[in-house]
């Protein structure tokens, strides 16, 4: 059935409401091909999210989950095909967006430090950077850690940390990949937390994960991604209880595929 | 009784005098001695550390060549580079008018010029190292090359301020090349190796050893100094 | 302080070539503060063997030189490299060795002789090696005994390449015979095994010569200053001052200008 020749143009899911004054949207992907040394990365993939809830890029590890996020980050060029974030290129978007990778940088800084930094690349006045500062700590419930090295802080603890420095300045899109790997329940429990208070400020989320119930708890649709190329895509109501797709289905149901 | 044993007794005991009574004579090569290596190891950093941190992110072609020649560089024997330096400065040589020879200046030419590839190798190592780790959060931020290169210095600062006391340490410890531009004047160019060089050759071999263990702690100490600074800052920041 | 002076080449300073055997005997030390204090003229010392002494200056790097092999001396000044040389002082040259003394030299006069005894048993001798003006008086007296020891070089003949201190450091370390001049033994602080064995031979003579570093060979030589040194150390005072010299007891340098020692020459 489905392998990636999903036509772009058309809204192909009714169902899922359009974000209609987004900056940066719709995210539109057609035939997008990623190689390396003749190993083809990224399949023909092709997509259009329009909708301002949070689209979860499902499935195995090794799918290309996180290239893909990486293409649409700017990090990386596809070797053929379009993207597009709204009417602007991927390369004019990345100003507006941010992106917590999967094991997240942290500066040889503080906690505050690391927030202080990214506003410094941004040439924000000097006099607004502390009250940010502030907000972003307390939004990560760092505040009483500001001053400690970021790099001691514990996995979850650096993840609200990156976080929190991505969307200091309100990014219109947070990428994140993978955010709660090797995250024990409870840090889990805090970053999709604020996962969903960022995203419920006007943040548009695309994130990437293999763990079927957290895609379940946060998304509001779900790309369904299996050995480089794209199988479906809907909305999460729609995908959990019926998936279109057959490999999908295998998936959801604790299947391995290989 | 053994004569090697007689002599390092007789050593610390003239160490030890010299700096209770705080020996003019040692004071004036102690502070000689701090004032070349000190200024050679600025005037090699303010050169070093830009370039390697230009090495270390600039890709252009036939970097791998610089980069193993850098390297190699730190192996250049210092008598050479004195050597090299004294041929220069000559009144026979192309820079002969500047009156150079004999002078602290000599000296601290040839002393930056050895301790030059140390501090740049090194620079570029950390800077190299600190960029492939930063380098997708920074591009992801939108960082300018200068505001990277400044990002990475900054993080960098322990890492490579043990490389500029790394420096020290070598042109500290130097004494064939100060030797051969400096000529050993007294009250001059006279430092604590060319001293300890100049009382062996004289064979008072108590006195010569008291100043190289003076040398010794003076050397161990900045080295110290450096190894519990990253020390801390590693433990620290990470 | 005299460096940074010497630099700008304002105030008055020299710079002196000369060996590591006058700088070891301490003469300079001694001598130069009375002359600074007199004419307030600063003076540096570059101590070096005396070939590359006169290389040095030779180059201009020096204002002044002041070795002790006359025919190197004579031969700078014939090349048009100095102005004139004036015999300032002498002293001797000893020959040292273990005081077990194994070749039987103690005592001789005849120090060609003495070497020949040497050289004949292979004991072991270290010698400068360095072009210096005690080495190349080391080699006149080989050849005076009709012996060239450096196809021995490495075996029983050890040339060190080092000043005279280095030399007798390693002499000192090895029990060997070596030949040096009279002050820069009594100065030397690491004797060990080794005592004077062989004095007094004619052969033996160490004369000193200062000359003033041409300025018309080198423009930028500080001249006035230079010959202010020279005419310093030839004056009466200044010979009376090396002749007051003295380390032990002992008088180390003999002036050659004072007219009642004229004779000694």
């Amino acid at each position: 059935m489905a392998n990636g020749a999903h036509p772009a143009e058309k809204r192909e899911y009714p169902e899922l409401a359009t974000a209609n004054d987004h900056p940066l949207l719709p995210l539109v992907a057609r035939q997008l091909r990623f190689d390396i040394n003749g190993c083809q990365i990224i399949r023909n993939i092709s997509f259009w999210i329009g909708s301002s809830g949070r689209t979860v890029i499902l499935g195995p590890n090794g799918a290309g989950k996180t290239v893909l996020l990486r293409l649409c980050h700017g990090l990386i060029h596809p070797t053929d095909g379009e993207l597009r974030w709204g009417d602007l290129s991927v390369a004019e978007a990345r100003a507006q967006q941010a992106m917590v990778p999967q094991r997240p940088v942290l500066l040889r800084r503080s906690v505050a430090g690391n927030v202080q930094h990214v506003l410094g690349v941004k040439r924000v006045p000097r006099k607004q950077r502390q009250d940010l500062v502030a907000a972003a700590l307390e939004q990560a419930g760092l505040t009483s850690l500001a001053s400690r090295p970021a790099r001691t802080l514990s996995g979850g603890q650096q993840q609200r940390l990156a976080i929190a420095r991505a969307c200091v300045l309100r990014p219109a899109v947070l990428l994140l990949d993978e955010p709660t790997t090797n995250l024990d329940p409870g840090a889990v429990r805090e970053v999709e937390e604020m996962i969903r208070a960022v995203g419920a400020a006007g943040t548009k989320i695309l994130m990437t994960t293999h763990d079927i119930a957290q895609a379940r708890r946060l998304a509001s649709d779900v790309m369904f991604l299996n050995d480089r190329r794209l199988l479906e895509h809907a909305s999460a109501a729609e995908f959990f209880s019926s998936p279109k797709d057959e490999v999908a289905a295998r998936f959801l149901d604790g299947e391995l595929l290989d | 009784m053994n004569p090697g044993v007689n002599e390092f007794s007789s050593a610390i005991g003239a160490a030890i005098s010299m700096i209770v009574t705080l020996d003019p004579g040692l004071v004036e090569i102690v502070l000689l001695s701090l004032r070349i290596s000190l200024s050679a190891v600025i005037i090699a950093s303010i050169v070093a550390l830009p370039l390697g941190a230009l090495i270390a992110l600039q890709p252009f072609p036939g970097r791998r060549g610089v980069v193993v020649l850098l390297n190699a560089l730190m192996g250049l024997p210092p008598v050479v580079v004195g050597l090299m330096v004294y041929l220069l400065l000559s009144r026979a040589g192309p820079l002969g008018p500047m009156g150079l020879l004999f002078t602290p200046t000599a000296m601290i030419i040839a002393q930056s010029i050895i301790v030059f590839p140390i501090i740049a190798a090194l620079s570029r190592q950390t800077i190299a190292d600190l960029h492939e780790e930063y380098d997708e959060h920074l591009r992801s931020i939108g960082c300018t090359p200068m505001q990277s290169v400044l990002t990475l210095l900054r993080d960098g600062r322990y890492r490579l301020l043990t490389g500029i006391m790394a420096g020290f340490g070598r042109a500290i410890a130097e004494v064939g090349a100060v030797l051969i531009v400096g000529g050993n004047i007294l009250h001059s160019t006279r430092v604590m190796t060319t001293t300890i060089a100049l009382e062996t050759s004289k064979g008072n071999l108590a006195l010569a050893l008291g100043l190289g263990l003076i040398l010794v702690v003076l050397a161990l100490s900045v080295n110290g100094t450096a190894l519990v600074i990253s020390d801390a800052a590693q433990r620290r920041y990470g | 302080m005299v460096t940074t002076a010497a630099v700008t080449g304002e105030s008055p300073s020299i710079t002196i070539a000369s060996t590591t055997s006058t700088e070891n005997s301490g003469l300079f030390a001694y001598l130069l503060p009375l002359f600074t204090a007199e004419t307030g003229i600063g003076v540096r010392v570059v101590a070096v063997g005396t070939g590359q002494a006169i290389r040095l200056a030779a180059s201009g790097d020096a204002d002044v030189l002041f070795v002790h092999h006359p025919p190197s001396e004579h031969k700078f000044v014939a090349d048009g490299f100095g102005l004139a040389r004036h015999a300032v002082m002498h002293n001797d040259f000893v020959l040292v060795g273990p005081s077990e003394d194994p070749a039987g030299v103690m005592g001789m006069t005849d120090v060609a002789a003495a070497l020949l005894r040497i050289s004949g048993a292979e004991y072991v001798f270290a010698s400068r090696g360095d072009d210096s003006g005690t080495h190349k008086k080391e080699l006149a007296l080989w050849e005076a005994a009709a012996i060239d020891p450096r196809p021995a070089s490495g075996t029983w003949y050890r040339e060190t390449g080092s000043g005279m201190g280095a030399t007798l450091n390693t002499a000192s370390g090895m029990d060997a015979y070596a030949l040096t001049d009279r002050a820069t033994w009594t100065r030397f602080g690491n004797k060990g095994n080794l005592e004077i064995l062989v004095e007094g031979d004619a052969r033996l003579h160490n004369p000193y010569g200062v000359i003033v570093v041409n300025p018309d060979r080198h423009p930028h030589v500080h001249a006035a200053q230079a010959k202010g040194f020279v005419d310093w150390l030839m004056s009466e005072r200044g010979q009376k001052k090396i002749a007051a010299y003295r380390v032990d007891g002992r008088q180390l340098f003999f002036p050659d200008a004072l007219p009642d020692t004229a004779g000694e020459r």
